[in-house]
């Protein structure tokens, strides 16, 4: 376990710091007084790797990331989890906007409230399936773009008349496959998006996908599931098939 | 044909002139056509063509043995009338039996001015001499990168070194890189043959937004790996793979665009290179949702630096657009490099027709201007600059030089190298050059091993009359004719276009 108090270290440092241990052998990281640093496990490798981070990290965490875990004990600021292709980040709190941007891999957990442009062209291939579940709210254009893999919206702890997620839901969405746990007006929704009730098929995916989360973040799975589900899906994989005049 | 189609083979743009005595009916034509122009009539034993089919590639021209086929231009022409060209009216006609938007391929073909036909190099007469490069040495060679402000030095042990830490870069021992095709766009062969040409030549070839084939890892110390907005293919991998990354923000041929590869060209080798599902399309967002601002690029440029543990140079691409000088001068601020810019004529693999002819300015513009920018705030030794979109030849690549560029990049003319005929049909798949196809029978047209030959030639060609020109002024380094307005004239250009272009009138 390396510690590493990072009160006034810039991020530059910071991340040699972390970059270097990782490639001598060093598997656990303990990071604290984090303040805004940015880019903290970028193209980071490592399936054992494990960074606790107390304090909230800057922009663009776990970008490229490829393996590592990370814990953030507080809340997280934009871009977390850009283009990453495998690994795991858990952010017990709220985080900001476009999490999980063109994302291939791993999976994203926030307990809270997320911003706009979260999930955008997110992706699956083959056993690459990135997973995001986030517990609070989302705000508009969420899962745009989407391509492939498992957006999960629950919507914990919501005042009332607060809607769930924001307008542009699933604009252009040609793959992958979103679960919303409260009601879903079509009009919040891309015209390229179907609406329906769950099936058994999405509950067996779902069930594992939700457990691992509820451990992770500390919520009660029973609970969560008590509350109706609804999934979201694209009525096409080629939404835009017939725009040309060949 | 769609229903109303106006169409009729009357309309067609060319005629398959077949001289019916020389035709040995050996179909030869029918196979090498991939749109089903050339037809052989059993029962008759003839070979006959459907016009309204024909492209103009001339690959049936080409390969016809006995040489009885000319492809050429429709006489039939409508009435004349300024305004309406035959073009206009055809387009009408397709978009109004089809209801889609007008796809192209290459880049604009609208008669734009070329500045480079109204520049003229200087060369030496009697007052300083002239250098033979074929008996003397000159150097070419290109260091592509941040340029420290100061140089410092130290000395050791009676020995002086350098103490100032120097910013990776791409050392090209010709300045003329390839352009940016991806894979899928472009088939595997010919993104193999531009690889070993790199290698051979001693510069780099770009993979495009499309990721990096497996086969191709190998010549990584010659790639610049691309990062676009769909980020296909992007992953840590492919980012240690080469030797630079380029953000590509823009393309000439269609600036403020996104891009889209459709699932017929998604077969398995694109996919496991895309790494997207076989038969989905490949979305490329217009911009990069990440990217909203000059601080959101800083971000993206430095996220991949740390992703890379800053070895390799970081360029970003844009398309020229009217402020292109103020957006270089951000891009610079924001960290990168190197500063790509492609002008309107850039080409591409599709592109809708109206925004290739219609947006953005020409790359002698936008060069002169981002230059002379990057001069005036102080930071133009902070990033290199990469000019692209249609260069034709070794002139047009030493004038962009002189005005200001690094070095440049070329598409097209790497695609005529291996046979492309600029027809303007890449969009559909079925290129029978066998360059802008995935189709296995059309792609083995292009031999890498001969493709490497002619791209290899090609850059040899070119390096040896920039030598010459080069000699002509008296200048034995390229780095002494970079940004060297003094030694350019134009002819026949405004007072306004010689101040942007920052050169005098020929005579001056």
């Amino acid at each position: 376990m390396m510690k590493i108090d990072a009160r006034g270290v810039y991020y530059r440092n910071l991340n040699k710091i972390i970059r270097d241990a990782v490639a001598s052998g060093e598997k656990e990281f303990d990071l604290i007084n984090i303040n805004g640093q940015r880019y903290i496990g970028d193209g980071l490798q490592g399936s054992d790797v494990k960074i606790d981070i107390h304090g909230v990290p800057g922009n663009d965490m776990a970008a490229f990331m490829d393996g590592p875990t990370l814990i953030v004990h507080s809340n997280a600021q934009d871009d977390v989890s850009n283009t990453m292709n495998a690994g795991k980040v858990v952010i017990h709190g709220h985080a900001g906007d476009v999490l999980g941007y063109g994302m291939r891999g791993g999976k994203l957990f926030v307990k809270d409230d997320v911003g706009f442009r979260v999930g955008i062209h997110m992706k699956g291939y083959m056993d690459k399936v990135p997973v995001m579940i986030i517990g609070g709210t989302a705000g508009n254009f969420f899962g745009e773009y989407m391509a492939g893999g498992v957006l999960v919206l629950l919507g914990i702890n919501r005042k009332k008349d607060t809607p769930i997620a924001g307008d542009y839901l699933g604009t252009g969405m040609h793959g992958g496959v979103m679960y919303i746990r409260g009601e879903i007006d079509p009009y919040q929704c891309g015209a390229e998006v179907g609406i329906v009730d769950l099936n058994d098929d999405d509950r067996k995916m779902l069930s594992p996908l939700l457990k691992e989360y509820c451990d992770d973040i500390g919520f009660n799975y029973n609970e969560i599931m008590s509350e109706k589900f609804v999934k979201l899906y694209p009525k096409s994989s080629r939404p835009y098939g017939k725009l040309y005049a060949y | 044909m769609a229903v109303g189609d106006l169409k009729s083979n009357n309309y067609c743009d060319f005629i398959v002139d077949r001289d019916q005595e020389r035709c040995i009916q050996c179909q030869v034509c029918v196979r090498q056509c991939p749109y089903g122009t050339n037809i052989y009539k059993e029962a008759d034993n003839i070979v006959v063509s459907d016009f309204s089919l024909c492209t103009g590639c001339h690959r049936c021209e080409a390969m016809c043995p006995t040489g009885c086929i000319t492809i050429r231009r429709n006489t039939s022409e409508f009435r004349e009338h300024f305004n309406w060209k035959a073009a206009d009216i055809k387009n009408v006609y397709k978009q109004a039996a089809t209801g889609g938007v007008l796809l192209t391929g290459i880049g604009c073909d609208k008669d734009y001015p070329i500045y480079w036909d109204h520049i003229l190099l200087d060369a030496c007469q009697v007052t300083n001499p002239s250098i033979d490069p074929l008996r003397e040495p000159m150097e070419l060679r290109t260091f592509l990168g941040r340029k420290p402000d100061t140089l410092e030095f130290e000395e050791k042990a009676g020995k002086i070194s350098l103490k100032t830490e120097l910013a990776p870069q791409l050392v090209c021992e010709i300045p003329i890189l390839f352009s940016a095709m991806s894979y899928g766009a472009v088939n595997l062969n010919f993104c193999e043959a531009l690889a070993r040409a790199a290698e051979a030549s001693g510069t780099y070839y770009n993979t495009g937004e499309g990721g990096l084939h497996r086969t191709l890892f190998k010549y990584g110390k010659n790639t610049i790996v691309q990062v676009a907005s769909g980020r296909f293919g992007v992953d840590k991998a492919y980012l240690d793979a080469g030797v630079a990354i380029e953000i590509k923000i823009g393309q000439g041929a269609k600036p403020g665009i996104g891009g889209h590869l459709p699932g017929e060209k998604v077969g398995k080798e694109v996919s496991l290179t895309r790494m997207i599902p076989i038969g989905t399309d490949a979305l490329s967002p217009a911009p990069h949702h990440d990217i909203y601002s000059i601080e959101d690029l800083r971000q993206l440029i430095y996220a991949l630096k740390e992703a890379t543990d800053y070895t390799k140079p970081v360029s970003v691409k844009i398309s020229a657009v009217h402020n292109a000088a103020a957006i270089a001068s951000g891009i610079v601020r924001a960290g990168a490099d190197i500063v790509a810019i492609d002008g309107v004529r850039g080409g591409t693999g599709a592109a809708p027709t109206m925004i290739r002819d219609n947006v953005g300015i020409p790359i002698e513009l936008a060069l002169a201007a981002v230059d002379q920018r990057l001069r005036d705030e102080g930071i133009r030794n902070q990033a290199s600059i990469i000019a692209a979109g249609g260069f034709r030849n070794s002139s047009d690549i030493i004038k962009a030089i002189a005005l200001g560029a690094d070095a440049v990049y070329i598409g097209t003319p790497a695609m005529i190298a291996v046979g492309c005929t600029v027809c303007q049909k890449c969009y559909t798949g079925k290129c029978p050059w066998g360059i802008t196809t995935n189709d296995p029978y059309l792609a083995k047209r292009l031999n890498p091993d001969i493709g490497t030959e002619q791209l290899t030639n090609l850059l040899k060609a070119w390096a040896r009359e920039i030598k010459e020109f080069m000699g002509a002024m008296g200048i034995n380094a390229i780095e002494s004719i970079r940004g060297n307005r003094e030694r350019l004239r134009g002819v026949n250009l405004s007072e306004r276009e010689l101040k942007i272009l920052g050169i005098k009138h020929a005579g001056e």
